[in-house]
């Protein structure tokens, strides 16, 4: 152990200190209380019952002390989904169309990838926790880098996304969870204007996963996104420059209010769940065929969204 | 446990799990202790041979004879000790003690390796498996010796396959002991840095003494991670002590660190800040299954077990 030291002295003035500014503002914490209470308010108003009787039907593995394994707590997911619960019923008013077809136990919900910001996850993460029954956490992969960011990676474990590595997606769904993948990526969010609703190249490794662990695949079409920001081009070297997936040019952004995304209508389609077999470490070529069943599945009810949709915004 | 005559052998036996292995242990069978400090309340049937396990004395302790088997615990962590004296002890001692354990032909070799030779990474699996690589020296090049040792036990399973060598990878292991995660949680207040609170394992040491009995058991073999009771994030931990909590930014952090560390005011080498930003858990159900391991602490117990026996 150290000796009591300079060290200790000032470790425990900021303490001290630490306390001090956690103490003294009470009305502050009154402040707070108060909005948690309208948060509950605003809550089960969206939700039309209260959140934690809907959170107890959600199936969780959770731990003796309150958190599941990879670290999501119920509490956290709170604040998050009525954030988004906002955006799914007030902002971008979603139809959800055939939640239904969404079995319980494992899966693997598979959608197209649209938007420049990725608000396609969050809604869908929505409409499974506001319109399946039972309601679903849905859990998606992040990306390694962000799990190294200070805030960002608490509130990602919190909310239950995890690292996206193959061992953690294998655990997911023997954990019997709904995991969210997009296979286009970031090839599919940052699409330009002109290719909307075309699907770009699908990866392979969703398919060696439902096929290894013998999952259920979703197909899951998300209408409205693309509207969401008008991208006209990509600038690869600008991209390059600042380690970005992509650098967008939307005009809209330099508009006043313009950086909020537009307030399309969004539509969620859900498929019929598909079944896949073989062996998951065939060749390529053999997966392939398998993905491209999954990707003509999606694209057929993106057109089909498309035709049924009278309006953009309504 | 069969009492079948034969003595086990621990290499360091003064430290606190040594202490606690020997005093479990010595009521059935014959314990041979080995470690250059002396033993100072040895129960009486112990016998303890005070030599250091890089001198030819070793030899002797295995001629004397009827040893069965061998626990290796004497691997020596010192954070302030070279990284010479590290290797020398840890590499060299333990190359020394396998070569006596093949020329005597113990039928069983157990080896204490740690769970942190998988090394915290922001990329690594939510629970590692005993087949992940081990990364541990990767950032933190002052452990690499313990990889070392790890691995040597690893080469001895093809070596020499007539000795049933086990090698547990226990995880942060808690109590009276003196290592870094409880003198981490000894802290007050506990230091944590802002915006990150990794999901941890903790194991109590009585469990650590449980499972390395059960790894004596004959037919017994391969690696196996330990792990106690279920994951917390580090901040429930914190909670259960009652103490107070001072989140310091990461760079500020690291900063402060090796500055204190460079004025050895503090026992935390640098790059162990990143047992508390990222996770290093593992998938320990080879070890319930194969070696029926299950921990008797509860989560409460485990983590309060390192205010225990203070002094």
């Amino acid at each position: 152990m150290a000796p009591p030291s300079l060290a200790t002295t000032t470790s425990r003035a900021l303490a001290r200190f630490d306390a001090a500014a956690r103490g003294a503002p009470g009305f502050l914490r009154r402040l707070v209380g108060s909005a948690e209470e309208t948060l509950d308010d605003v809550l089960e108003r969206l939700l039309g019952e209260r959140f934690d009787d809907r959170m107890s039907r959600v199936p969780l593995a959770l731990g003796t002390s309150g958190v599941d394994p990879f670290g999501l707590d119920p509490q956290w997911a709170k604040y998050a989904l009525s954030t988004v619960a906002m955006l799914h019923r007030k902002y971008f008013r979603s139809e959800v169309h055939g939640i239904e077809n969404v079995p319980t136990g494992r899966l693997l919900l598979v959608a197209n990838h649209s938007g420049q910001v990725p608000i396609d996850g969050a809604l869908i993460g929505a409409a499974m926790f506001m319109d399946a029954e039972p309601p679903r956490i849905v859990r998606a992969m992040v990306e390694k880098w962000a799990v190294s960011l200070p805030f960002v990676s608490l509130l990602f474990t919190r909310i239950g996304q995890v690292v996206g590595v193959p061992e953690n997606a294998t655990r997911l769904l023997a954990q019997g969870e709904a995991l969210l993948v997009f296979p286009e990526g970031a090839r599919g969010i940052s699409k330009t204007f002109d290719q909307r609703y075309k699907l770009t190249e699908f990866g392979l490794g969703f398919m060696r996963l439902a096929i290894e662990t013998d999952t259920p695949i979703i197909p899951v079409a998300v209408v409205g996104a693309e509207e969401q920001y008008v991208s006209f081009a990509n600038v690869d070297s600008l991209a390059k420059l600042f380690r970005m997936p992509a650098f967008p040019i939307i005009p809209q952004l330099l508009l006043p209010g313009g950086q909020l995304p537009l307030p399309t209508k969004y539509r969620l389609w859900f498929g019929e769940p598909m079944r896949f077999s073989g062996d998951p470490d065939d060749d390529d070529s053999v997966i392939d065929e398998k993905v491209w069943l999954v990707k003509q599945t999606i694209q057929s009810m993106l057109n089909r969204g498309l035709k049924e949709r009278k309006h953009i915004f309504w | 446990m069969t009492d079948t005559g034969g003595a086990v052998l621990i290499t360091g036996i003064c430290g606190r799990l040594g202490k606690h292995l020997a005093r479990v242990l010595h009521r059935e069978r014959r314990v041979v202790g080995v470690d250059r400090r002396p033993f100072l309340d040895k129960p009486k049937d112990v016998e303890h041979a005070q030599v250091d396990v890089r001198r030819k004395k070793l030899k002797d302790v295995f001629r004397a004879g009827d040893i069965e088997a061998v626990v290796h615990l004497g691997v020596m962590h010192d954070p302030r000790a070279s990284a010479a004296d590290h290797h020398s002890w840890n590499v060299a001692g333990f190359t020394k003690l396998l070569e006596y354990v093949g020329q005597f032909q113990i039928p069983k070799l157990v080896v204490l390796s740690s769970a942190n030779v998988y090394g915290p990474q922001a990329q690594n699996p939510q629970f590692l498996t005993e087949e992940s690589p081990l990364l541990g020296g990767q950032n933190f090049s002052d452990i690499r010796d313990l990889v070392e040792v790890d691995m040597l036990a690893q080469s001895f399973f093809w070596k020499l396959p007539e000795t049933e060598t086990v090698i547990l990878r226990p995880v942060h292991i808690l109590g009276a002991v003196h290592n870094a995660p409880s003198n981490f949680l000894r802290l007050n207040p506990i230091m944590t840095v802002m915006g990150f609170d990794p999901m941890a394992q903790v194991i109590q040491q009585a469990d650590v003494v449980h499972a390395l009995e059960l790894a004596l058991r004959p037919g017994i073999r391969g690696i196996f991670n330990v792990a106690g009771p279920e994951p917390v994030p580090l901040s429930r931990m914190v909670k259960i002590l009652d103490r107070q909590r001072l989140s310091v930014p990461y760079s500020l952090a690291r900063i402060v660190l090796r500055r204190l560390w460079s004025l050895r005011l503090t026992t935390f080498p640098p790059p162990e800040l990143d047992h508390i930003r990222y996770v290093c858990m593992v998938d320990d159900r080879r070890a319930r299954q194969v070696l029926g391991f299950a921990p008797r602490m509860s989560l409460e117990e485990t983590v309060r077990s390192v205010d225990e026996g203070r002094w």
